[in-house]
């Protein structure tokens, strides 16, 4: 085994090669919460670390001077407490014209026109970044809501395209391969490296679809 | 013409542009990237005076060929090669002033796989996020060179170099990786356990700047599901459904959700960019630390 360091508190700390942690937490809450506490450290200069990456139901710390003293650190106190909400919402006009929007609206067991006004109603938060850059996995539908991804992906999906798989929400930053169920377009530009910053979403940020028309 | 810049005769398999990578981004997605063998990058560049994070070229396998516009102090390493400067050879693992308007030739590689060539001042195309290395995962970066293409170079503003010449490791011809055992050791069956750190592997021919993919026994998982994506380091030996283990190199994906059975030690992933496809492979576990 790899030398767990276990915890009462649903928190573990696995160690990864010689100076990351991945710290695995129950929750994808627990995850926003642990990222948000562990982002608050570093800021107050109490964490040094290269990378801090968020992800499903783990934070993973690479770059540590000394993981084993972190990981008995991190397991000997409790999972903080969820944030409050203060940080501002980022707005994405979205169009509901998705090739796979009835597609959902089936899975869903709704009308096409609901899709759009559950989806909309919803306010999401970016659990984590990944596949590709400014690519935000997006929170807060509830669970009845989760889709299986289609089971052949586009060769192509557009840069805009939002599209549902599993719990979460994307929306493609470029135009790339895909396999997510594509229920809308926007034309918010979610990656620009010209820009400061570049992602328009980092995970934590809240985010809210507006139906174009409806502002 | 005299204006500092490359002038691309031959591109070569896949020539890019390398230099530390960016990182500190992987939490929005953003590759580390950067030279696969970092310190025969750093190496070359002490041979023509730039600094350690200056831009170099990495070629693969069979090299390429390259005008300067302007006279330049050049260095050749990584994967040892003929060097021709209008077809005369000169010195490979040393700097070599090379005229303006002649033609650099990097021959294919005698063993190894990546070559890194420096050129005084560096290469100084267009940085994104700090650093001029492309990313062929995100696409990040410059694209790899093509025929024709005309490369920037950066002001001379160190000195001289300070070494004439330094030894190169050999490439390997058996590829020994130490590796950490973990995270997720416990998703597999004692017996592939077993067989990870016993058997010996072959790098596979698709292995590329993400991954050196492996050819040999599948590893068989203790339980059947599905983990959750997570956080990736470089160096994490990540096994997908096929069973065979992929060692995650600089343009790896910043999350997977497949198990990671353990961590290549950083210091030996230089060998694991230069193990041409065929070469074994054996993984042998190490203590953290």
């Amino acid at each position: 085994m790899s030398g767990t360091s276990g915890s009462t508190h649903g928190m573990r700390a696995l160690p990864v090669g010689d100076d990351a942690l991945l710290v695995e937490v129950s929750s994808g809450e627990q995850a926003q919460a642990l990222h948000a506490e562990l982002l608050r450290r570093r800021a107050e200069g109490t964490l040094s670390v290269r990378e801090i990456v968020p992800a499903a139901r783990t934070v993973l710390l690479d770059g540590l001077d000394d993981p084993a003293r972190l990981a008995s650190e991190l397991t000997a106190s409790e999972v903080p407490p969820a944030l409050p909400r203060t940080q501002e919402i980022i707005e994405l006009p979205v169009r509901y014209d998705g090739p796979d929007l009835a597609d959902v609206a089936v899975l869903w067991g709704v009308s096409e026109e609901a899709v759009a006004r559950i989806h909309a109603g919803t306010e999401f938060r970016v659990a984590f970044c990944g596949f590709a850059p400014g690519f935000g996995y997006l929170t807060g539908l509830p669970a009845r809501y989760d889709v299986p991804r289609r089971a052949t992906p586009r060769t192509s999906v557009p840069a805009g395209a939002v599209g549902l798989a599993g719990p979460y929400t994307g929306v493609y930053p470029r135009s790339s391969p895909g396999g997510w169920q594509l229920i809308g377009t926007t034309g918010a530009v979610l990656w620009d490296h010209t820009r400061v910053p570049a992602a328009l979403l980092s995970p934590g940020t809240r985010v809210r679809f507006v139906p174009l028309g409806r502002r | 013409m005299t204006d500092r810049a490359l002038f691309v005769v031959r591109a070569g398999a896949l020539t890019t542009v390398q230099d530390l990578g960016r990182p500190g981004y992987a939490h929005l997605g953003v590759p580390r990237s950067g030279a696969l063998d970092a310190s025969t990058a750093a190496l070359v560049n002490r041979l023509v005076g730039n600094p350690s994070g200056a831009a170099v070229l990495e070629s693969t396998l069979n090299g390429c060929a390259l005008r300067p516009r302007c006279p330049v102090t050049v260095a050749v390493g990584g994967a040892p090669c003929p060097v021709t400067v209008d077809g005369r050879p000169v010195a490979w693992g040393a700097p070599v002033q090379v005229p303006g308007g002649a033609l650099l030739n990097i021959g294919t590689a005698l063993s190894g796989v990546r070559g890194y060539v420096a050129f005084s001042g560096g290469v100084a195309v267009e940085p994104v996020l700090g650093s001029r290395s492309t990313d062929l995962l995100s696409g990040l970066g410059p694209p790899p060179l093509t025929d024709g293409a005309v490369l920037p170079l950066g002001q001379v503003i160190g000195g001289h170099a300070r070494v004439d010449v330094v030894p190169q490791p050999a490439p390997p011809a058996e590829l020994v990786l130490r590796v950490t055992v973990g995270p997720r050791d416990d998703w597999f069956t004692p017996a592939a356990l077993r067989a990870f750190t016993t058997s010996t592997y072959r790098v596979s021919s698709a292995s590329n700047r993400i991954g050196l993919r492996t050819e040999g026994p599948a590893l068989e998982r203790a339980f059947s599901g599905e983990l959750p994506s997570e956080g990736m380091v470089l160096g994490a030996v990540q096994v997908p459904p096929d069973g065979r283990p992929v060692v995650f190199l600089a343009d790896h994906p910043t999350t997977g959700g497949y198990p990671v059975i353990a961590v290549v030690r950083t210091a030996d992933l230089r060998a694991a960019a230069q193990a041409a496809p065929g070469t074994p492979v054996r993984f042998v576990p190490v203590r953290r630390g």
